[in-house]
């Protein structure tokens, strides 16, 4: 291999980590309006029966699972609309622990913007009306990351405040599955 | 661009800043005691070290001028100090007194600044606690009477001739509280407490901005500044203590329906009706403020209409979502929050 053709390599190299890069900061600051993304009333399907097969993962996942400016803003909503107040940060108090293995209503991103726009029985109450869906999301992103689900370039090193949780780049991957086939 | 025009041109911008009637935004507004002091302790500073200057340039040219003489030559270096010239040996001395003196003097003026602003910050008679955001200002004002405690945003109103403690917080990242009429700067730490005292001299409409590079809406990020007369001030305070009013048109009605029940009350407060969110800026007195989303747009129902209707076109990245609101709804909104007077 000719010296130029190597530098060629090189930089397509480069310049493929480089585009690999832009898709964990994409930023989107415009949401699509509550109205046209869930229809008021119908609730998305993300939870099906054992044995069926599941269904496809909403094509919005991959802007927001994984992108770094969605989880560091998700933390903030999780700070400012008080999920702290149930959840805790991750361990669960009132609400179910976020950081563990156990999703009782899935653990996929689409699952748990579900979660919370719906609401869930025993107390969890629906944000939609109340978030819009980019920021329903942004909290999914964020949710997703206690467990140790993005890879660790993409969450922060620290906290916003104080916090006595393993910080998330430290934070074991914990294998997702719901709460039926949880070893009990 | 000749010699003279591009002299001109260069200063343009110390002219302009020297204007003595452009108060609103100037370091020179001298608005505030402690501006004031600023000021006078620069040009003290300015004078004395500009003498001196010009003193030690002074000396440095006669002594290129002034030729070698034999005699005198080496009294340094065959240890004949003694022999130096009278005059010279007293120009040194009272050389050595000039410096001794102008930094004595310096010294005290900057002593007594640092003490009278000292004793200002002793004897607060008003506490508010601004804690800074991405990217709006939250102001409460503080008193041991909680009825009396009071929360707004982006708008400070100051008596006049009141000393005024200010607590400094920041819920994110460092801020800078800068109103260059009143004070110098003060940093707003995330984590930490800081303050600035402050006690105006003159009534008047002054504009504070954020002088810590804050993200995207740094620039976006003004605090209004009203200096009123006790009087004026107290009555301020009276009015903005009393909850939202009850709307009276069907239009505002559905628009307070909204705004309470849908996603503004998630973040936003408006005092007397169940909004009862803290994460933005609280809107009980909303439209009797000067301005819109911290300085970014003057308060109208054209600017209202806009920023309700799309804030992230108005002010990207900031952290009001854009709601997607119907035009009916939209018309509410505003009708709704024009009311809060």
């Amino acid at each position: 291999m000719s010296s130029r053709c190597r530098a060629k390599l090189v930089v397509i190299g480069i310049a493929a980590l480089a585009v690999s890069a832009c898709n964990r900061e994409e930023r989107h600051s415009r949401s699509k309006p509550i109205g046209e993304t869930v229809p008021a009333g119908e609730s998305p399907n993300t939870i099906w029966p054992g044995g069926s097969a599941p269904a496809a993962l909403d094509p919005r996942a991959k802007l927001y699972d994984n992108n770094a400016p969605a989880i560091s803003q998700g933390q903030q909503l999780y700070m400012t609309m008080n999920c702290v107040g149930c959840h805790f940060h991750g361990g669960g108090g009132m609400g179910p622990a976020l950081m563990d293995d156990e999703w009782r209503y899935g653990g996929r991103i689409d699952q748990i913007a579900a979660s919370i726009a719906e609401g869930r029985p025993n107390g969890m109450p629906a944000w939609r009306g109340k978030l819009t869906a980019d920021q329903i999301w942004k909290l999914a992103a964020y949710v997703r990351s206690m467990s140790g689900q993005p890879s660790k370039d993409a969450v922060g090193s620290r906290a916003e405040g104080m916090s006595t949780t393993t910080p998330a780049t430290l934070a074991p991957r914990e294998p997702a599955h719901s709460s039926d086939t949880a070893q009990q | 661009m000749t010699m003279r025009a591009r002299a001109a041109a260069m200063l343009l911008p110390f002219a302009a800043g020297a204007c003595s009637y452009q108060q609103y935004q100037s370091i020179y507004g001298n608005a505030a005691v402690e501006a004031q002091q600023f000021n006078s302790l620069f040009v003290i500073f300015l004078v004395v070290c500009a003498v001196m200057y010009a003193a030690v340039i002074l000396f440095l040219i006669a002594g290129l001028l002034r030729r070698r003489r034999a005699a005198e030559a080496n009294v340094v270096e065959d240890g004949r100090h003694h022999e130096s010239h009278p005059a010279m040996r007293t120009g040194l001395t009272v050389w050595a007194a000039v410096v001794a003196v102008g930094l004595v003097g310096l010294a005290i003026a900057s002593f007594f600044a640092d003490r009278s602003m000292a004793s200002a910050a002793a004897n607060e008679k008003l506490s508010i606690t601004i804690t800074a955001n991405q990217w709006w200002w939250d102001v409460q004002y503080n008193s041991a009477d909680a009825s009396k405690t009071l929360r707004t945003a982006n708008e400070l109103h100051l008596p006049v001739g009141v000393p005024v403690r200010i607590l400094l917080h920041s819920n994110d990242v460092i801020h800078s509280f800068w109103v260059p009429s009143l004070a110098g700067k003060q940093d707003l730490i995330p984590g930490r407490d800081n303050d600035i005292t402050l006690v105006p001299r003159k009534t008047g409409i002054y504009r504070g901005q954020c002088a810590e590079f804050c993200g995207t809406q740094h620039a976006h990020m003004a605090l209004v500044v009203n200096v009123d007369s006790y009087s004026d001030f107290l009555k301020w305070w009276q009015h903005q203590l009393t909850p939202a009013a009850a709307p009276t048109t069907p239009l505002a009605q559905a628009g307070y329906h909204y705004v309470t029940s849908g996603p503004c009350s998630a973040c936003h407060a408006i005092g007397g009706t169940p909004a009862g969110g803290t994460v933005g800026p609280d809107l009980t007195h909303l439209a009797s403020r000067r301005s819109i989303a911290a300085g970014t747009m003057p308060m109208g129902e054209g600017n209202l209409y806009g920023w309700v209707e799309d804030p992230q076109s108005v002010k990207p990245g900031n952290h009001m979502p854009t709601i997607g609101l119907e035009p009916a709804q939209l018309h509410a909104v505003v009708a709704y929050l024009e009311t809060l007077k």
